[in-house]
């Protein structure tokens, strides 16, 4: 019953099945929506709104937009790409993302997106949180400056690991991410690099530690070819550069 | 018994009251503080033990609440009201001077632990303000002397019980009546209207009738009954919305007060006609003071047989109700989030669909009406669809309760057929100077005198029914500020747009108020209002830049004479940045300060 289904996004026909959403859809015929708490892997969450479209002229998030027949969606205009472009520019002043000293630099979807929505500065004034830094584990670090909330570690712990190391808490601009332990320290919980938690981060809030800068800048995940043709960093090997575990 | 023992006991003890149910967990913890003042994190452990529950998700639940405390607090805990009508009542003389009686700071604890003074959105007692709450109690109609009073009654640790009446008095203040307020109601008579007639006719009155969502969104509820009587579930539920958190309105408050059975009568007539046997009314935390009275009201209506097992008798007919009571969100009025707290979670918005009406409570089909909505629905069942129909406008049917509070003589309730000017409420009240008047709320619209001719309807004005009257002697800025300041409070921080969006909108409101702002920040706003109202996951975003670009429409000159001449201003103050080095350094005298001309010298090329 399903294989005559389809919407129309930006002019071309896109065919679904029953169960997908716009974001799924599009994902699986080639057509990029820029996304940053949205993974394949895992239900819609809705939380970034960076993939906002417009379904029959309404303005929604494509990751919790069920697909349904006759749709016309719209993806790449400049009314979406500037308010793309305005919650890129909130998310990187609310916490400290420091791209020239950051690690993550080139391979880092949150970087990446904002390149792809025409994102040159900040725009808003910075906020310029203090958050500190937990390096009390051995392998991994996590550097709060750079969490964005999209919860895609808070996932993964809780679904797939079956850890439920992480969290967020706290209401509004107070919400923050969390790990489940008394101390509050990665290095007290059985967190390992080989956690799903460990590779779903979309930028460099969770860190491999004793190493950095193997692949120097200029050859780095996003240096040469834009998000939309690379792919988010869960979902390219290690190898090259991204963080899919092999 | 060793201390730590007593702290299991008494957590034990209150779990097992609310049957050991995870659902349950706000109200545990209420329950918990209510006892111990505060949630430690042991307490919060113990908590999680006994429910079998990560640790995590309850401090999640502990920090989401603005009325839960995860730090110590003093043994009374005072809330002032903070919202522009208690403003206008002059709360912060207030506040400043309860807080310098007592010797503590805004949002402190006294080193005694005996008191805590701070302030909270509004508590829903603007027509009998200024406002505030007394661990969890309303204070109503505070004055200089009554907080004299209220410095010796906390130091000499006079129970609260032992406080005069008076000072907890609420009253109705119902200056107008139509047919919700005006026509008595006899208790039982819509329940026999359904047994007779069968829910298939009392559905197709509530068709007849037009009765839409009286909350302020205006869905027609017999369309969210109907989809919920047809939704397959192993059990439906039916909630009452009480969570009435819109700044300035205080309707649903008088209508749990006064009219308490009318609500309940309507949620088990929907029980009935949807195939529920389980309600719950989730009363917003500023009104637990009307606690004792909502359950003795629902002990009398069990005990005449109007509640619980075989209803009037009807084998069958099961239907009983629980109250949940709200600890300080806001978005808890989202009916998605109130679902969600209703389940002991914190309250964010779920993505929709699916709707409630189908996945609600416990992922089951569920209806959400408002506490106007039930009342009217009883009425309905009893009169007809089309005695309900011939009042109001041809797209909103029937009459709308208005919270009147602000600027004007005899704030209080008033109940309209919809279709209603302003200009005629404004004259009703006796607001002979408005300039202004905020409807339907800080998410709702702020209108100039032009527009008093409008009318209050779906069609044109839609409101939940708060109504607050700027006079000519108001800044309207005070009111924006004020609604902007409420939002970052009030925002859950789940979507980008609105945790962060609040927040940025805070400060370019504020660098305006200042008289730091400029042509350019007023471009800003917009902007990023804009942004907000389309990007947001929920309503509570998407409305929260209205008080800001309504009053840039509507009032353009009170931010005109705001703007400073330049065409640009920087949003960081240059001086007050170099205190730390000045800190640092040693440093006090004159020449470690920027003084403003330098500043301006500085700035040209």
């Amino acid at each position: 019953m399903s294989e005559d289904q389809s919407f129309m996004l930006d002019g071309r026909r896109v065919p679904f099945q029953d169960g997908q959403t716009v974001m799924t859809a599009a994902l699986a015929a080639g057509i990029y929506i820029p996304h940053l708490c949205f993974n394949p892997e895992f239900a819609p969450h809705g939380s970034c709104r960076v993939c906002l479209v417009k379904v029959n002229g309404r303005v929604q998030a494509a990751c919790a937009t069920p697909a349904a027949s006759g749709q016309i969606v719209q993806n790449e205009t400049g009314e979406l790409r500037e308010i793309r472009r305005g919650i890129l520019q909130m998310l990187f002043v609310e916490g400290n993302h420091v791209c020239p000293a950051c690690e993550k630099s080139g391979a880092c979807q949150l970087q990446a997106v904002a390149y792809y929505v025409g994102m040159l500065a900040p725009h808003y004034t910075h906020f310029y949180p203090r958050r500190p830094v937990d390096a009390s584990h051995p392998e991994a670090v996590i550097d709060f400056n750079r969490c964005i909330l999209c919860e895609l570690c808070v996932r993964a712990s809780r679904d797939v690991d079956g850890k439920n190391i992480f969290a967020v808490q706290g209401r509004g601009i107070q919400a923050h991410l969390v790990v489940n332990t008394t101390s509050g320290k990665l290095g007290a919980t059985d967190f390992s690099l080989a956690d799903k938690a460990a590779q779903v981060c979309p930028t460099g809030a969770i860190l491999t530690k004793h190493r950095g800068y193997e692949i120097p800048i200029g050859q780095r995940l996003y240096d040469r070819k834009p998000i939309s043709v690379v792919g988010d960093v869960a979902t390219v090997a290690e190898s090259k550069g991204g963080r899919r575990h092999e | 018994m060793a201390e730590s023992d007593i702290l299991t006991q008494t957590i034990h003890e209150i779990v097992q009251r609310h049957g050991g149910a995870p659902t349950r967990l706000l109200q545990i913890l209420r329950d918990v503080q209510d006892r111990l003042t505060w949630l430690s994190p042991e307490t919060m452990d113990r908590v999680a033990e006994e429910l079998d529950l990560s640790p995590i998700k309850v401090r999640g639940v502990a920090e989401f609440y603005s009325f839960l405390y995860t730090a110590p607090r003093g043994s009374y805990d005072v809330l002032f009201s903070d919202n522009i009508t208690d403003r206008m009542l002059g709360n912060r003389e207030l506040l400043h001077y309860l807080c310098d009686r007592l010797g503590v700071h805004v949002g402190e604890t006294r080193a005694d632990g005996r008191v805590t003074v701070g302030t909270t959105s509004c508590t829903g007692m603007c027509d009998q303000g200024p406002a505030a709450l007394v661990n969890g109690h309303a204070l109503t109609r505070l004055d200089k002397p009554r907080l004299d009073r209220i410095v010796e009654l906390v130091n000499r640790q006079t129970p609260l019980t032992e406080w005069p009446r008076e000072f907890f008095e609420v009253a109705s203040n119902i200056r107008r009546a139509d047919i919700l307020l005006g026509r008595h109601f006899a208790d039982g008579a819509a329940l026999r209207a359904v047994l007779k007639r069968r829910p298939e006719a009392i559905l197709e009155e509530m068709v007849k009738s037009g009765l839409r969502g009286q909350g302020g969104a205006g869905f027609k509820s017999a369309a969210k009954w109907i989809s919920c009587r047809n939704a397959p579930g192993e059990e439906k539920y039916v909630v009452c919305n009480a969570d009435e958190g819109e700044p300035g309105t205080f309707k649903d408050r008088v209508l749990m007060q006064d009219f308490a059975d009318l609500v309940f009568e309507g949620m088990t007539l929907c029980g009935r006609v949807i195939g529920a046997r389980q309600g719950f009314v989730y009363l917003r935390g500023e009104y637990r003071y009307l606690l004792p009275s909502l359950q003795a009201h629902l002990q009398r209506r069990r005990e005449v047989g109007l509640l619980g097992s075989d209803i009037l008798g009807e084998p069958g007919f099961d239907f009983d109700i629980d109250i949940h009571l709200g600890a300080g969100a806001y978005v808890c009025g989202e009916e998605s989030a109130l679902i969600e707290s209703l389940e002991g979670k914190h309250g964010v918005p779920r993505i929709r669909p699916p709707f409630p009406t189908t996945h609600g409570y416990l992922n089951q089909p569920t209806v959400v009406n408002n506490v106007e909505t039930f009342a009217a629905a009883a009425k309905i069942a009893v009169e007809g669809g089309a005695w309900f129909a011939s009042r109001g406008t041809a797209e909103s049917k029937g009459t709308k309760l208005l919270s009147l509070s602000g600027d004007c003589e005899r704030p209080g309730i008033y109940e309209y057929p919809f279709g209603v000017t302003v200009r005629r409420v404004l004259e009703d009240c006796g607001a002979r100077d408005a300039q202004g008047i905020q409807m339907a709320g800080p998410a709702g619209h702020m209108i100039s005198a032009r527009q008093f001719d409008r009318r209050i309807c779906f069609e044109d004005l839609a409101t939940g029914g708060s109504f607050m009257v700027f006079s000519h002697r108001r800044d309207i800025l005070d009111g924006v500020r004020n609604f902007a300041h409420f939002f970052v409070h009030e925002s859950c921080g789940f979507c980008t747009p609105c945790r962060v969006g609040t927040s940025l909108l805070r400060d370019l409101v504020t660098k305006v108020h200042t008289g730091h702002g400029t042509r350019y920040d007023l471009e800003e706003m917009r902007k990023l209002g804009r942004i907000m109202q389309v990007a947001c996951h929920c309503g509570l975003g998407q409305t929260a830049p209205n008080p800001v670009l309504d009053s840039l429409d509507q009032f353009p000159e009170a931010w005109e004479r705001r703007l400073r001449s330049t065409a640009f201003e920087p949003a960081f103050d240059l001086d007050a940045a170099l205190e730390q080095a000045r800190q640092l350094t040693g440093r006090s005298d004159p020449d470690a300060y920027l003084r403003e001309e330098e500043l301006m010298l500085g700035a040209m090329p």
